[in-house]
Parts: structure tokens; sequence; C-alpha cells
């Protein structure tokens, strides 16, 4: 989130898209109520069924799954058409003014210039931006046909060509005018099956808080995971972004993009780099051509690219200190300055290793041996029946649970015969973890809160703490190596592990590690505060590039210092009413509840409401002041012209992504799913995403219309339960017993099926079988002329649990039939939006 | 009973005697307050409901719905009621209405009850069930027109909401109104509930276009220390069948307001009688007894 869930409730407006908070989030959801009831706050739900949310909205829409760029793009069309922006955030905040280079081509045909279609990638070197007096030269998009060593990769220019008047035909205002002009609202309603007139409707009703650009309202954009799984879900966000921005609501209190996180420390795990294209506090991970430290740093620490006249912040300038505090708090004392700071012992990526091709390599017999911790393997990846085969093959596989699962016991699952159960030479080493409530540590939400968490009763019997078994694997590994030595042991024998108890180390200790802490003295020469060697850090302005500092996550400095435990704090008060609570736990970065706010000022560092005001230039100090801490340098005069998005090299929020910083295209392009039932009305001959990645072994079938699969399945959780584990708890089962699928009244009756009859569900994968629940909250729709249906399967059932145990299930799991079809960006797979075939059972 | 010793007793079923708390000056009223328009259906309710009263599980069935239960169950007194509606102007709507006892200024079930001390309502408006005192006749059930108390074939007892008298007799609030994590639900005093309903009514009236929203606090049986926000509260059948105009059934009404003092008089006549009697007839003669046989062994076998 770019705000947080409190903030909700300063808001005018908010558009529920690709989420169901009052089902997932039903604790959040209560400041959404609360705007609405305090605030007269307006709700816009926007799902593919009639949820928990949309019950409690002033308008639903019904869309298509996996259309919902079209929606927003056609959002933006009617925002520009009706002057629902205001010119003075767009033309200062935004890139808008930014003149794009030549030869950069909008993807009316399906394509962005530079598509090399055997290689299915783009070359972004037109992506960019023009730089001054560099207007006349000719496109180099081709240069590199005749170079022998390959290009570098582009960079941004320096001195950017801008026209305020944004007058420029190769404006980003103009570009973008001029793509989101084609989703029109008959465009819209072909792709998306909603009406036009509702369409128009709910843009209206979203965009009146910018009428004629008047910047005393704010609207909010929530959403989940119901935009991130598709083959375009990155991009759906970024259209979010552009809205946010267009109409001003990035950086304000009741506005923001704002990320629902599924699980109470995901946004934990992202930061600590859950994903492996990253480095904890979202360093870049470094590959190949990343010979030493210096390379590596040139490559990922960007300059600042904007108008002359204006200034930029660049905060990722600092990622030489971010870094080099990082690997000194991987490798300690062995990291020198002489060894590079033990550079090369990090793990560097020559390809994507991302959560579908993992389970994609151990198919194919590339990857041995699995640890699943904290998550059940089988269950959460699409296509589950493969990963099931997958380990099959592989020799071994570590599960810590705390009940027996799928993956733990995937010889179980539906269709195994007993002679398959015998050929299976996988060994299975089952370690009791304990919960969530038996652990101390710390959650971080989606308003990025660090919260400390103590344990409320010990695990029982010989159930470990995380820390403990890890601890013990790692100990035991750097043993073996020790004596037996081995490829590179540098990274294992010489890691940091300074831990009062190294068999089970406090995470007091390692969240303090996380903060980081003086190696030598520091002293920051504006305000002449020192920090003596060996004291906590107080923020990351500390951070030094020479080795005299260490942090594990530059983001997370701050949490833990000489003061305390910043995450431990529990005092709600909130002087200013608008929900900050500053001293309650810790936010990052440097406990800012909501992300960019100098943009909630204007030009001259006035709030645009009085009524909400979060931070403002105060003259008198020559400072920025407020009530939020202000997420911007400090002592930056308004009118030095610095732009609010400090962490962008340009300054200003990018309605225009230049040099693929995302992969498949500056601006965002609807693209049909992976499985779709139409040919993409706005361009039929490319239809997809053409980067999302497919995968190619015999068990990665995609289905089409002409192969019978008809209806379009979405999949989604349920309150009642949480993921694959409440299926072993009673009181849960109790309130939903068994998995079933929903399935609009309409399509039912044309099956002649009743609620609670058995119903096959088969997708070009596998099939599943569950009760029907049969519902008038799911509508057909007119799809591209079509009449068209759309089925929902809850996620929670799988072959382990008290219902599936008694025998009540057919024991499928729902991501049997999602089809592994991933997001170039995220890695994401289309969870959602996939063709299936309905029968009775 | 200690722990709802702050309780003040006003209405006792069955009871021939006097009830210390009838008659006195009113206690300000208990209410619960539910809107059902910020209701999202979570269950957190029921949840808290089900663990606070420490209720034994029970298997459900998949019924075609999100609804947990047809209908409350001698151990599952809070129940969401999900209904699927689609209204006259085409609009649909997907109605939760949190259904449990109403706690009635006039209870039908104390009503029609015959156990003394089985059901009493406090000077606070709780209606509460004595499950010690209760006999099983089930006449309460009849008598509800919620449909709420529900009869266990195990204990032989009916049971419901007791709007945690147990914990409301301590100063807190209802385990289902803690729980609430939209605030849906809110708990007061009566006349603060009904001001903070009519509030929120304004609200949905001119902000969210819903003209025939209201208050349900039905005066037919004189008001209830449950209150609802509904959007239509002209058809409040459609939140799962909530009576328009809930009534005690007439043969109850008949039985307690009739029957029982022509009962009473009845009895009191044959009491005068009996008395009469005595005055003219003496007291009873004792009767020769019949010789009773001494039974022996009984000590030997015991210690066996």
């Amino acid at each position: 989130m770019t705000n947080g869930w409190v903030d909700i409730k300063n808001t005018d407006m908010m558009l529920i898209m690709g989420g169901n908070p009052a089902e997932n989030h039903p604790c959040g959801f209560k400041w959404v109520i609360e705007a609405k009831r305090n605030r007269d706050a307006k709700i816009v739900v926007v799902d593919p069924r009639f949820t928990r949310t949309a019950s409690v909205a002033d308008q639903f829409l019904q869309i298509r799954a996996g259309s919902d760029i079209a929606f927003l793009g056609g959002l933006i069309n009617y925002a520009l058409a009706n002057n629902r922006f205001n010119h003075e955030y767009l033309v200062n905040y935004t890139n808008a003014a930014f003149i794009v280079k030549e030869g950069f081509k909008l993807p009316e045909d399906g394509l962005y210039s530079g598509y090399d279609a055997t290689a299915r990638t783009y070359d972004k070197s037109t992506w960019n931006y023009e730089e001054v007096g560099a207007g006349a030269h000719a496109s180099d998009t081709h240069s590199h046909a005749v170079q022998s060593s390959p290009v570098p990769p582009p960079t941004l220019p320096p001195n950017v060509a801008y026209d305020l008047s944004l007058q420029h035909p190769r404006c980003v205002f103009q570009l973008l005018k001029q793509q989101y002009s084609r989703y029109t609202p008959e465009m819209v309603e072909r792709i998306t099956g909603i009406p036009r007139e509702r369409a128009i409707k709910a843009w209206e009703t979203f965009t009146s808080i910018r009428q004629n650009g008047d910047m005393k309202k704010a609207g909010t954009i929530i959403y989940a995971v119901g935009w991130t799984q598709h083959s375009s879900g990155t991009q759906t966000i970024r259209t979010a972004a552009m809205i946010q921005l267009l109409l001003g609501n990035v950086g304000r209190a009741g506005g923001g993009v704002n990320a629902l996180r599924g699980h109470s420390n995901i946004q934990g795990a992202t930061d600590m780099a859950g994903i492996f294209d990253i480095l904890p506090g979202y360093l870049k991970m470094p590959v190949p051509a990343d010979t030493d430290l210096k390379t590596y740093l040139t490559r990922t620490t960007p300059k600042a690219s904007k108008p002359k006249e204006w200034d930029s912040f660049n905060y990722w300038s600092n990622t030489p200190a971010f870094t080099v505090s990082l690997l000194k708090a991987l490798y300690g004392d062995a990291a020198t300055k002489e060894n590079d700071f033990a550079f090369n012992w990090l793990p560097k990526i020559d390809r994507k290793y991302s959560w579908a091709e993992i389970w994609d390599d151990m198919y194919n017999g590339k990857v041995k041996a699995m640890m699943a911790f904290g998550m059940n393997g089988v269950m959460i990846g699409p296509n589950a029946k493969k990963n099931i085969e997958a380990l099959k093959k592989a020799d071994f596989l570590v599960v810590c649970e705390i009940y027996p699962d799928e993956t733990s016991e995937f010889w179980r699952a539906p269709g195994t015969t007993p002679e398959e159960m015998a050929k299976i030479n996988t060994t299975v080493y089952r370690l009791p973890g304990a919960g969530f409530a038996e652990k101390d540590g710390t959650f971080v939400n989606s308003a990025r809160w660090l919260q400390w968490k103590w344990a409320a009763v010990p695990p029982p019997g010989d159930c470990r703490l995380d820390q403990e078994i890890l601890a013990r694997i790692f100990l035991k590994i750097r043993g073996k190596y020790q004596q037996e030595g081995g490829k590179l042991p540098d990274p294992i024998l010489k890691a940091s592990w300074n831990y009062t108890n190294p068999n089970n180390p406090s995470l007091a200790e390692v969240a303090k590690e996380l903060n980081g802490k003086a190696l030598a003295d520091v002293t920051d020469p504006k305000t002449n505060t020192t920090i003596k060697a060996d004291q906590q850090l107080p923020g990351f302005a500390f951070l030094r590039d020479d080795g005299s500092t260490m942090s594990g996550n530059w983001l997370y400095c701050g949490s833990w210092t000489e003061a305390g435990a910043m995450i431990q704090r529990r005092d709600p008060a909130d002087p200013s009413g608008l929900g900050i609570h500053a001293n309650w736990a810790w936010s990052w970065p440097m406990n800012r509840r909501v992300m960019y706010n100098r943009a909630s000022c204007d030009l001259n560092g006035k709030p645009w409401d009085p009524d909400r005001k979060q931070i403002w230039w105060s003259e008198a100090k020559q400072k920025w002041a407020g009530n939020d801490v202000p997420d911007f340098k400090p002592d930056s005069d308004p009118k030095s012209h610095m732009g609010p998005f400090i962490m962008n090299p340009e300054g200003v929020g990018r309605l225009f992504v230049p040099i693929g910083a995302v992969a498949d295209g500056p601006f965002p392009e609807h693209y049909e799913p992976t499985e779709s039932l139409i040919a993409n009305p706005l361009h039929p001959s490319q239809s997809n995403n053409p980067i999302a990645k497919r995968f190619k072994s015999d068990m990665d079938k995609y289905g089409t219309p002409d192969q019978g699969y008809n209806i379009i399945c979405t999949t989604y959780r349920l309150t009642e339960h949480y993921h694959y584990w409440t299926k072993n708890n009673p009181m849960n089962v109790q309130l939903v017993p068994e998995p079933f699928v929903e399935i609009p009244a309409e399509l039912a009756d044309q099956m002649g099926l009743r609620g609670g009859e058995k119903v096959k569900v088969t997708s070009a994968r596998a099939d599943y079988i569950a009760k029907a629940m049969v519902t008038k909250r799911i509508k057909p729709m007119m799809v591209d002329g079509k009449k068209t249906y759309q089925i929902g399967i809850p996620i929670h059932w799988g072959y382990r649990g008290i219902a599936e145990d008694a025998g009540k299930t057919a024991k499928t799991p729902a991501n049997y039939l999602s089809p592994a079809a991933i997001d170039p960006n995220a890695y994401t797979p289309e969870f959602k939006g996939f063709l299936v075939k309905l029968e009775r059972v | 009973m200690s722990d709802r010793k702050t309780l003040q007793v006003q209405r006792i079923s069955g009871h021939p005697g006097p009830v210390a708390g009838a008659g006195m000056q009113r206690e300000e009223q208990v209410c619960k307050l539910i809107d059902t328009t910020t209701c999202i259906g979570c269950k957190a309710c029921e949840v808290a409901c089900v663990e606070w009263n420490d209720m034994p599980f029970q298997p459900t069935m998949f019924d075609n719905t999100y609804q947990t239960m047809p209908d409350t169950h001698w151990n599952y007194w809070n129940l969401i009621k999900f209904n699927e509606v689609t209204n006259e102007d085409g609009t649909f709507q997907w109605l939760m209405r949190k259904h449990q006892c109403m706690h009635c200024a006039d209870p039908g079930c104390l009503a029609a009850c015959p156990a003394d001390g089985a059901i009493v309502q406090y000077r606070n408006g709780i209606v509460d069930f004595q499950e010690e005192n209760c006999i099983g006749c089930q006449f309460c059930v009849s008598g509800c027109p919620f449909n709420v108390p529900k009869f266990s074939p195990t204990t032989k007892k009916v049971y419901k909401c007791t709007l945690c008298s147990d914990r409301v007799g301590q100063g807190l609030e209802p385990a289902c109104i803690k729980a609430c994590p939209t605030g849906c639900l809110h708990f007061g005093t009566k006349s603060d509930m009904l001001m903070l309903a009519e509030k929120r009514v304004k609200q949905l009236q001119t902000v969210s276009g819903f003209k025939e929203a209201g208050t349900y606090d039905p005066q037919t049986i004189g008001g209830t220390s449950v209150v609802y926000v509904l959007h239509d509260a002209s058809n409040p059948e459609k939140y799962g069948g909530l009576p328009k105009n809930p009534r005690i059934p007439l043969s109850f009404t008949i039985w307690k307001n009739w029957f029982k003092p022509i009962g009473l008089i009845a009895s009191m006549m044959a009491f005068a009688g009996v008395i009469l009697h005595y005055v003219t007839e003496g007291p009873r003669r004792p009767q020769p007894q019949p010789p009773v046989k001494e039974v022996d062994g009984g000590e030997g076998k015991k210690e066996n």
C-alpha cells in the first residue's frame, strides 16, 4: 500500500477491483465502512462476481475475469475527455510533459516498437525519453545488429526534453491520450462485458472527485491478487497507478494505490526478498555480467534523469551504501574493501527462477530436492498435478509444517494407484514447526507496519521454532563444509552468525541485525550527529558504502534503534485524527505512513486539502514539517522544484514507464488471458500478451474454445477459511464444510442443475469435482457479442483435512485446473480467468 | 448466578409470587443495534458466540448458500442469514442479517413458559433462559414470533442467545459486538442505539438513495432490545423472514391473559373450599395402619 489500512477512513471515493476485502480482509474493511459512514464516501466495486464487498457497494459492475485493463483504460479515456485531472499535479508531479524518443510506437497492432518475434522479447531502446538536443539523431534501434559485442542496456538521459504546454505530439500526455482514445465505451463493453452506460456511470462517479481539476477530494484504489494473478497482472496495477497520478491521488490521505496483502506477513516476505530477482530491500539481484561490485553498482544505481531546470532526489543513488551495508550484515568481518565486500559470494541469476520455473525444473529432472517451509507447495501453484508429478521424481523433500498437508503427503493425491505409490522414491522429511501464536517476531502488514508480536503459548511437544530448525540445518551444513570442503565454501563458512544462541537465534537479535548498526563511528555532516561504533543506527541516512555500517535490510533501518524497539510500540494516540498513529509499531520507510506525501501539497508546499494536512513546507524553519514524516528531502525548498517521487530518477510519477522497467510495454495494453473465448477486439492478430511465459512440458496444456472449453473460471478464497490450514480446524469447517463451485443460475437452469448436486469442472489440464452452488450473484454477460458464463471456485480444499479425511470431498485441489501462464514482470501465474467446461456428475 | 448479580429481574416465567424488580422505575434498557447495511457477513459474531458460550461443534452440510446452517440451533444461537434478492426494479442485493434472539419487551417465550423461573426478563431488557428451571415443554418455542428458542434432544432443554447477560452484568458488551470487525454491531442504551440508527437511516435515505431505509423495532411486541437498520424497512421479510408485525401467538395471549387469571380464581376458590371444609368438618383423624414387614440383610449387602 502506498497509504495504509487506517488511512482508508480519509477517503471520499473507493474503487475496489481485483480484490474482495470484505471477504479476505474483514478487519481492515472497517476503515472502508468508516469512510462510508463518516465521510459519505462512495464505493464502486468491479468484480466477476457479486461479492461480500459488492453487497455494501454503491455501484457494482460485473466484469469478465482478465479484462481489467480495458475497463481502467476506459476510465483514463473518460478522465482525459472530461477534464477530470489537475493540471498542476499532472505537469509537475508526473512525466506527462516529458518528450518520448522518436521511433517509439504505440501498440495499435498489439505490439510496441522493438518486438523480436523469435525471442519473444522487446528491444526497449525506443522506450525512452528524448534528450535535449538529441531529437535530430536517428534512432539507434537497429545499430546493435552490426556490433559484435552486446550493447549495454539503454539508460535514461540526464537532461530530458519536455513541453509544459503538453502539446508536443510525442510528449507523454499526448501519447497517453492517443493510447487510451481506443478504449471507447463501446470497445470496453465488447471486451469487459460491462454495459457501456454502467461503465460510464462508474467512471463518472470515480472521477467526480476531480471535477474541473478541483483538488479538495481524494479517491483510493484498493486491489489484491484479483489484479495480480493474470498474464498481464503487473500492467493492470500500473494502470491503477496511472489513474491515480492522472487524478492527483497519490501521496494524499485517502488516496493512493493500495495493494491488500493476502497473508499476515507477505509484505515482510517481499521486503526480505522472498523472490528470486531481488535482495532484501528491493536491491537488484546480481547477474553473471556483474563480475565485481563496481560493475554491479554501476548497473543498478540510477542517475537522475529530469528536465534541467528541475531537481530530483533520486534516492536510489544510495544503492552502494545499501548494498555494502547488506554485504557487511551477511558476511561480517569477512567482507572487506579488499575483497569487494565479498560481493562475489552472492548468488548470480542467469535466468528466471520463479515459482513455476522451479516446479518445471523439478518436473524436468533438474531440481532434485525441495525444502518447503511455511507453505503448501503443491497447492499454491498453478497446474498442481504437474507439481505432484514433479515431487514423485525428486530425491528428497523437507516439509516444515504444523499439519500433515498435501505437500508432505503428495503421494495421497487422488488417482495415485498403489503400484504408482510403490514406485515413488522421494524421501520425505517432516519437521514439526510452530504455529503463528507460538512464535514471537514481526508481521509486516499491508500498510508496511512492522509489528512485533509475542508468543502466546510455547510450541507443543517436539515442535520447534522455525529459526531453530533453520539454524541447526545451517550449522550442520557448515560443519560438513568445514570437514569436507566443497565448491565455493566461503559464503557458508564465512556467513556472519553472531547470535547468543547460534542453534536458536533470538528474533530480537535478528531484528536488530536487520536494522543495522555502526561498525565504526559514523557522523552525519548535516546535523553533526555521531553514531558510535556498535550502536544501532537511527535510520538509513547513516548507511555508508565504505564498510563502516551494516544493515540486513536498509528499508528496516530505523525500526530498532538505540532508543529501543520501535516495532514494539503500542501507543494508539493520533493527534491529527488522520489515522497516522506515529507511535504505534513502525512503518517503513522511516515511519512514514503515507508514501510520496510531498504530493499532498501544491507546488508551493501547501496541502491541497487544508482539512487533511499531512505535511507542509514551513517557511519559518525552511524545512518540511508535518503530522506524518515527510517522504522527501527535509530541506528542499519548493522553489527548487524537486519531484515528490523520490525513488524515481525522474523525481516524478511515471505515466509512461521508460526503458523496460515494466517488461511488456511503457503503457498498459489490454491482452486477452492466455486461455480466452474471444480474439482481442483491439487487435485480433495479437490477442495475448506477447511476452507472457507459457511452459512446454507434456503436462502444460492450454485450452481453447474449439476444444469445448467454453466457460470462464476464476478462483478465490473465503472469509471462513485461511488458505489450506483451517480445513483442519473444526470451527472453520463448521462454517463452510465442503468445497463448491459457484455457478450462475441461468447456466444451471440450462443444464438442469440444482444446488448441491455434483459437477465436474474440466480444464485442459485436469478436472475438479465439487457440489454446485447455484447463485444469482453471477450473471451471464455479453462479451464481444457472445453470451458468456463465468464460474468460480474457492481454493481451500485438497486431500488432507477434516472433511477430506472423512471422505466428504472429491479431494482435488482447485489448482489442478489453473494454467502455468506467467506474468512477465512479477512472474505471477494466471489463477483467474482460464477456460473450463462444466458437466453434471 | 453470581456473575449476573448486578442484573435485576423484572419478570419471571410461571411465577406466582411477587418479582423483586417488577413495577420499579425502569433501569436504562440495553440494546444491540445491527446495521445490516454495513454487515459483510463475515461470521465473526457467529464464531464469537460459539466460543464465548463454549458451544460444542456440530457437523454442517453444504446447502447451496454461504449461510452456515438453515436456522439457529440449540448450540448455535447467532446465525447470519444470507439472502439473494432481486428487487422489483431489477436491482440485485445480497442481504445479510445477523439473526438471534430479539429480546422483546413483551417476550412471547416468557408468556408461554409454564415453568417457574425458567425464563426471566431483567430490568435492562435482557430475556434470559435459566436452564436449571427448564422443564423442556417447548412452549417457548411456539411462543416466539422469531422462531429463536431451540430444543436440545440430548439435554431436553431449550436454549437461545442470552445477550451475553453474564458479560453485560459485568459491564462488558456481548461477545458478538466485541468481535464485529466492521462496526455494524453496536451496543448501548436503547435510546442511544435508536439515535444512532436514526442517523444512519437518514444517511441511507439521502446519500445512498435507499428511500425506504428504516429502523426495525417492532412495537407489536413492545419494541425489542435488538434493533436493525434495514435498507428497506417496508419489507423486512426479505431479510431472511424478519416478520413485519411480529406478535405473540394468540393462544398464548389468551392463555396468559384469560385462562391464567381464571385458573388462579378457580384455584383460590378451591383453596377457600378446603379452608371452609376444615372449619366445618375439622382435621382429618388418623387411620389404622397395616403392619410393615422388616427387611433384613440390607447392611451386609451394602458392604459388598
